[in-house]
């Protein structure tokens, strides 16, 4: 199964500050790890919400807001796909990366039957 | 294999487990994520995979009693491995001990502190140690049956009975198979290795191979009615996917994942809605997982960019992509895929290859073309019985009107057939033909 990986780190992705090399060095031997167990499909980091933009729609009628976005805890600031066997096992995996604060939220995705 | 849990785990993520069920379903996933691994430690301390395997199952043993009560450790790799080195240490001392006099004692537990020493060796080089495992599992001295089942127990961390399950076969006969292979290897003191030079090339084909022949099981089942088994074809994508981290510069291995990823964009597109397959040219595009084309298409050029555009998979990626570049069929670039299937006869000739070398040479260049190739094949022993064949000769003969000789075609195609889907698609054509045949 593909799974979702959604980084909601809070503040500190909006503020846009790059990690140390320290921490840069622990998240890529985490991402090395996940390669070399071939879990990775794909994987992304997004700009700060104050260069997104949302479109709300409301029947035929479409507004476009700017950021950045108020709800900052719930701001995703980075994406993995993964394909994994279940669920405990992309939590197993989870469980390991470097990270010290945020939510990572796990998201089966839908797949054609048979699949 | 198994059916996935899907149940969500809800609330925050704690380390330690709440209840002795969701223990028990971490330390399944920690034992498919840490198994190879812990597997492929053990046979470099122990030389043998069977001594390996029992030691590593004692420490799952372990962990099943233990975790639900204490909690899952923080490092459970780690705890595995150092559980599962304790009891290989105690098994290589009472092996001795029968084995040997009793002042020697001493030298074993020099030997014991030794296999100590080996825990931060272990921590740095399980890219290698996995490596000589795979190669070790997919030994050419085993038959290919054995390799598989082998590989898909100590590299995919399957139990017998989906291994079993996965290939149609009685659990005791997979068993047997398992145990065998492990004798074997030791009986022919195959070393824990990852060969170099000359010997590579064939070791790394008897790999490529073994991978191979799982995607296949699962892309296009033998017999049964489940037309396809994408767990198999998963577990193969995975396989291929860590070959090719643990062995960049090898383009062959690229290859073979460029084609299994291509292969697999189109399993959703396989099937129709009643479960029927669906052939290539007649699928809904859409339905192709645009991902993993994408990741085929990359890896292929990988495997050209190393030099490897003309090896035995990348060429039959370099086919797969061709149809994956067409938005339509129609769009597809008939002449390049008879051109690469040219150089795959070139490279190994074969009755199975010529038979796609006409559908292609068909489609390019008008159904008359194709069909000389086919008839040319109709005395070819090896063929006598491959649905296929009939098959593809019924679908040129139906496109130059020839319907009553077409049915006839896939009537034998639908009668060499194991496969329950397959063969209700052969016998559909054939209806299709006696209509045409009323028709006309």
């Amino acid at each position: 199964m593909r799974v979702l990986i959604m980084a909601k780190e809070g503040n500190q992705s909006e503020a846009a500050t790059p990690p140390t090399p320290e921490a840069m060095a622990e998240y890529q031997k985490f991402d090395q790890e996940l390669l070399k167990a071939g879990v990775v499909l794909e994987a992304g980091r997004l700009h700060p919400s104050s260069q997104g933009k949302r479109v709300r729609f409301d029947g035929k009628k479409r507004t476009v807001i700017d950021g950045p976005f108020a709800e900052s805890k719930e701001l995703v600031a980075g994406y993995w796909l993964w394909q994994v066997r279940s669920i405990d096992e992309a939590l197993e995996w989870l469980k390991r990366a470097p990270y010290d604060g945020g939510t990572f939220e796990v998201r089966e995705v839908v797949e054609f039957e048979g699949m | 294999m198994r059916s996935s849990s899907s149940r969500a785990c809800e609330g925050t993520l704690a380390i330690g487990p709440r209840n002795a069920t969701e223990a028990h379903r971490a330390i399944e996933a920690i034992w498919r994520i840490e198994s190879a691994r812990l597997i492929a430690g053990l046979v470099r301390v122990v030389g043998d995979i069977g001594t390996a395997e029992e030691v590593a199952q004692d420490a799952l043993v372990a962990a099943l009693e233990q975790w639900p009560g204490e909690g899952v450790p923080e490092r459970p790799g780690a705890w595995l491995m150092g559980t599962a080195k304790h009891r290989a240490i105690d098994l290589i001392r009472r092996r001795k001990t029968l084995e040997r006099k009793h002042e020697e004692i001493g030298r074993d537990v020099e030997m014991a502190r030794e296999v100590l020493d080996l825990d931060t060796a272990i921590d740095d080089e399980v890219g290698d140690d996995l490596l000589g495992l795979i190669f070790m599992a997919c030994h050419p001295v085993l038959a290919k049956d054995a390799r598989v089942a082998l590989t898909l127990r100590v590299l995919g961390g399957l139990t017998t009975e989906e291994i079993a399950r996965a290939f149609l076969l009685p659990v005791s006969t997979t068993a047997q198979r398992i145990v065998r292979a492990k004798r074997t290897l030791a009986e022919a003191h195959v070393r824990f290795e990852v060969p170099g030079g000359a010997e590579r090339v064939a070791r790394l084909a008897s790999v490529l191979e073994v991978i191979y022949l799982i995607f296949n099981e699962g892309y296009s089942a033998t017999a049964g009615d489940e037309w396809i088994r994408p767990a198999l074809c998963e577990e193969a994508l995975r396989l291929g996917r860590i070959l090719a981290e643990l062995t960049p510069t090898e383009p062959e291995v690229h290859g073979l994942v460029a084609l299994m990823e291509i292969q697999a964009s189109r399993l959703g597109a396989r099937v129709g809605p009643s479960g029927e397959p669906v052939l290539l040219l007649d699928q809904d595009r859409a339905r192709w997982d645009r991902l993993l084309i994408r990741r085929g298409l990359a890896a292929l050029e990988r495997a050209e960019s190393l030099g490897g555009a003309l090896g035995p998979y990348a060429l039959q990626a370099a086919i797969a992509a061709c149809h994956a570049r067409a938005t339509t069929a129609g769009e597809t670039d008939w002449p390049r895929i008879v051109a690469l299937y040219d150089a795959v006869a070139q490279l190994a000739p074969s009755p199975v290859v010529e038979l796609n070398r006409a559908v292609a040479v068909g489609m390019a260049f008008g159904p008359a073309a194709g069909l000389d190739l086919v008839d040319a094949l109709v005395a070819e022993p090896s063929l006598k019985s491959y649905h296929l064949l009939p098959a593809v000769r019924g679908d040129l003969l139906r496109k130059l009107g020839r319907p009553d000789e077409a049915r006839a075609e896939f009537e034998r195609a639908a009668s060499l057939t194991d496969n329950v889907r397959e063969r209700a698609l052969l016998q559909r054509r054939a209806a299709e033909c006696a209509a045409e045949q009323m028709a006309g």
